[in-house]
């Protein structure tokens, strides 16, 4: 028998890892999913600076413009397009011209070179969204993206996760809206949403076991 | 105590005893022991694990190549979706068997020749198990998502995994098979790290050897909840033996792909299994027992043992091989005859038929003793049969996938040079983790082998 290389005090340490281990091994996994639906690690409510700092609220709340005359594709396409620097000029060659505020919008349209916007809602490139299905079964702009109206600087209204996503595609009744209303930035859900929503299902031919298959979004 | 080398009958040479001459319980702790507790590097030594260490660079730099550019540095396309990921992965994973099968199956059915080779399988299993981890992980192209793959309460996609789908019981097969395999080893070698402790003279390895001894001290309640927990663990594993490789055969039986929807597929795998197992056992302890003078303790005994096994799951291998091919025939199936039909002769034909060489041909010659008792014919054998196992994997993946339903979807299939340098990259892991292990760690348990030498000196 060689000399004791621990000392018996290192029993009590072993016994206190042991405990620490297990606690540390139930705790670490709930801090990984309180910290993945967290605002920050989502970026939600995080105003992304642009090259230029076009201010929805101005747009659509101040002036009144409608969301489809920037963003042209919306009803017919995957994709609801971002204004060409073309449609910027209809106004701003006259409003605002020649100040700094618009400076990048004027050398994109001198050097005829595209603004490069930073994506707010980008989505893996796994997933699939269309645009156009959604406007067509009722479901409201500011369902995803929130009171774009209201956001001097562009934010992400929702994390995007895919529990997000199938809130909706699971309970699409919860939020379709009559498709008048679609683009009704003020839109306020009636008090018989559950009702209604049930109602336009139906009409508008949700078919609510389809949307929630894997390869309705990931193909 | 030289081991002699005279001349002898193949017959006499098989007949040695599972243990040699050692006479002591001693001088069994210090042979073993010593290999491990030496101050001196061997040269040879530090060349293998030179070359295994820049073998598993390359799978570095493959690895950072994969996460750059993404899984499309690899050969698959849009027909053949499965390439050496998965024949990799299925490779080693077999390989991994016969770790399990020595240590659990021979353990309760007690076959002594089990002793001193248990500890290096083991270790075995636990490093092939790695390298066939590094397939599943990496080959979703997100790695960092992989806990998707899990039941894991609060994943931010809202949904549980596919249960009914045969990926998702591969996850808790391969992921039970390496933590169970983890424990049976570490339990086994407790009571050796406590040894080690003991014997060490330098301070700092007396500490290292000692935390991992849990202090172990060998009082007789110690031995009594080690043998309550090694038999507890051996319960456990010995289903695993069965169950992993069956899961990894669902991956292919439950789908409806031509040559790969065939039920004799679970019991094949698993023989397939436990024949590379064998082999891979060998290709190790026959070099193993002769650079570390071993022989005492590696006898002939275990080598004819296992080339037995070898040959025995061979045979089970090659009815599988022939039943996939009657399957095909009498499935009346047009798609499943023309599969059968492009195995044999398609544009694949000569892998098919390198697999029956290896697979079939070559272990036929295991049915003689003078084949038996001739180590460096047996070695050979043995890698012929690690690269015949490959090729049955390579025959049921891209074969099949090539060729299915609709002629329009044919393919073609070859690996990139991405795919190459990460599988030579996985046998550096491997051959890097063994060099390790057999440095640091008794590649023979020690007071198991004193136990069988207590059995031998008392049985009258």
């Amino acid at each position: 028998m060689s000399a004791q290389v621990f000392h018996p005090s290192t029993n009590s340490l072993a016994r206190t890892s042991l405990l620490v281990g297990a606690l540390l091994a139930a705790i670490i996994p709930a801090l990984l999913a309180v910290y993945i639906r967290s605002d920050f690690y989502s970026r939600v409510r995080d105003p992304l600076s642009q090259p230029i700092p076009f201010s929805h609220e101005r747009h659509v709340a101040g002036n009144g413009m409608d969301c489809r005359y920037c963003h042209t594709s919306v009803e017919n396409a995957a994709f609801a397009g971002i204004p060409a620097t073309e449609t910027c000029m209809t106004c701003h060659s006259q409003v605002l011209a020649g100040t700094t505020l618009i400076q990048n919008i004027q050398t994109s349209w001198d050097t005829d070179k595209p603004i490069v916007w930073t994506r707010v809602n980008d989505l893996p490139d796994y997933v699939f969204i269309n645009h156009s299905i959604h406007i067509s079964k009722g479901v409201g702009c500011d369902t995803c993206h929130g009171p774009v109206n209201q956001m001097r600087l562009t934010w992400r209204e929702h994390p995007l996760q895919m529990e997000w996503c199938l809130d909706c595609h699971r309970h699409p009744e919860k939020f379709l809206r009559p498709r008048e209303e679609v683009f009704n930035m003020n839109y306020q859900a009636p008090a018989d949403q559950l009702a209604l929503g049930e109602r336009l299902v139906k009409e508008y031919n949700v078919n609510t076991s389809q949307i929630t298959s894997c390869s309705t979004c990931h193909r | 105590m030289q081991y002699q080398e005279t001349r002898r009958t193949p017959a006499e040479v098989l007949a040695e005893p599972v243990l040699g001459s050692v006479q002591t319980y001693e001088q069994i702790t210090d042979r073993i022991a010593s290999i491990v507790l030496t101050d001196k590097i061997q040269l040879g030594w530090l060349v293998a694990l030179t070359i295994a260490m820049s073998m598993l660079g390359m799978m570095g730099v493959s690895l950072l190549g994969l996460f750059y550019w993404g899984v499309g540095v690899w050969g698959l396309n849009n027909r053949v979706d499965w390439g050496f990921d998965i024949i990799n992965l299925v490779w080693w994973i077999g390989i991994g068997h016969a770790g399990t099968l020595i240590s659990a199956i021979l353990l309760i059915f007690r076959q002594e020749w089990r002793t001193s080779i248990n500890r290096f399988a083991e270790a075995m299993t636990l490093f092939a198990v790695a390298c066939a981890g590094i397939y599943p992980t990496f080959h979703t192209g997100r790695p960092w998502l992989d806990w998707w793959l899990g039941p894991v309460p609060g994943v931010s996609t809202g949904m549980w995994p596919n249960f009914r789908s045969p990926l998702v019981w591969d996850v808790f097969a391969i992921s039970t098979y390496a933590s169970v395999s983890i424990l049976f080893w570490y339990v086994g070698l407790v009571p050796d790290l406590a040894t080690l402790r003991d014997r060490a003279k330098n301070k700092y390895i007396k500490v290292i050897y000692g935390l991992f001894a849990l202090g172990w001290r060998g009082s007789a309640m110690h031995w009594k909840r080690y043998n309550t927990a090694y038999t507890i663990l051996a319960g456990l594993s010995m289903p695993l033996v069965f169950s992993v490789h069956t899961v990894i055969s669902f991956d292919f039986a439950t789908s409806q792909v031509p040559g790969w929807h065939v039920t004799i597929f679970p019991p094949y795998f698993v023989a397939g299994a436990v024949f590379a197992g064998f082999a891979m056992v060998l290709t190790l302890a026959i070099p193993l027992r002769h650079v570390y003078g071993l022989q005492d303790f590696i006898t002939m005994r275990h080598i004819n043992n296992m080339a037995k096994i070898m040959l025995a799951t061979g045979i089970f291998v090659v009815y599988g091989y022939f039943l996939e091919l009657f399957f095909g025939w009498y499935s009346g199936n047009e798609y499943e005859m023309a599969l059968t039909y492009n195995r044999l002769f398609g544009p694949y034909a000569w892998s098919f038929w390198a697999l029956i060489f290896c697979n079939g041909v070559v272990p036929q010659l295991l049915w003689s003793t003078r084949v038996r008792s001739n180590e460096v014919v047996l070695f050979g054998i043995a890698n012929v049969v690690s690269v015949g196992m490959w090729l049955e994997r390579f025959v049921i993946i891209p074969v099949s996938l090539t060729r299915t339903f609709l002629p329009a979807s044919w393919g073609w299939y070859f690996p990139t040079r991405w795919e190459l340098s990460l599988f030579f990259g996985s046998i550096g892991l491997f051959l890097t983790m063994f060099f390790l292990f057999i440095r640091v760690l008794p590649m023979i348990s020690i007071f198991e082998v004193r136990e069988l030498a207590h059995h031998k000196m008392h049985e009258h």
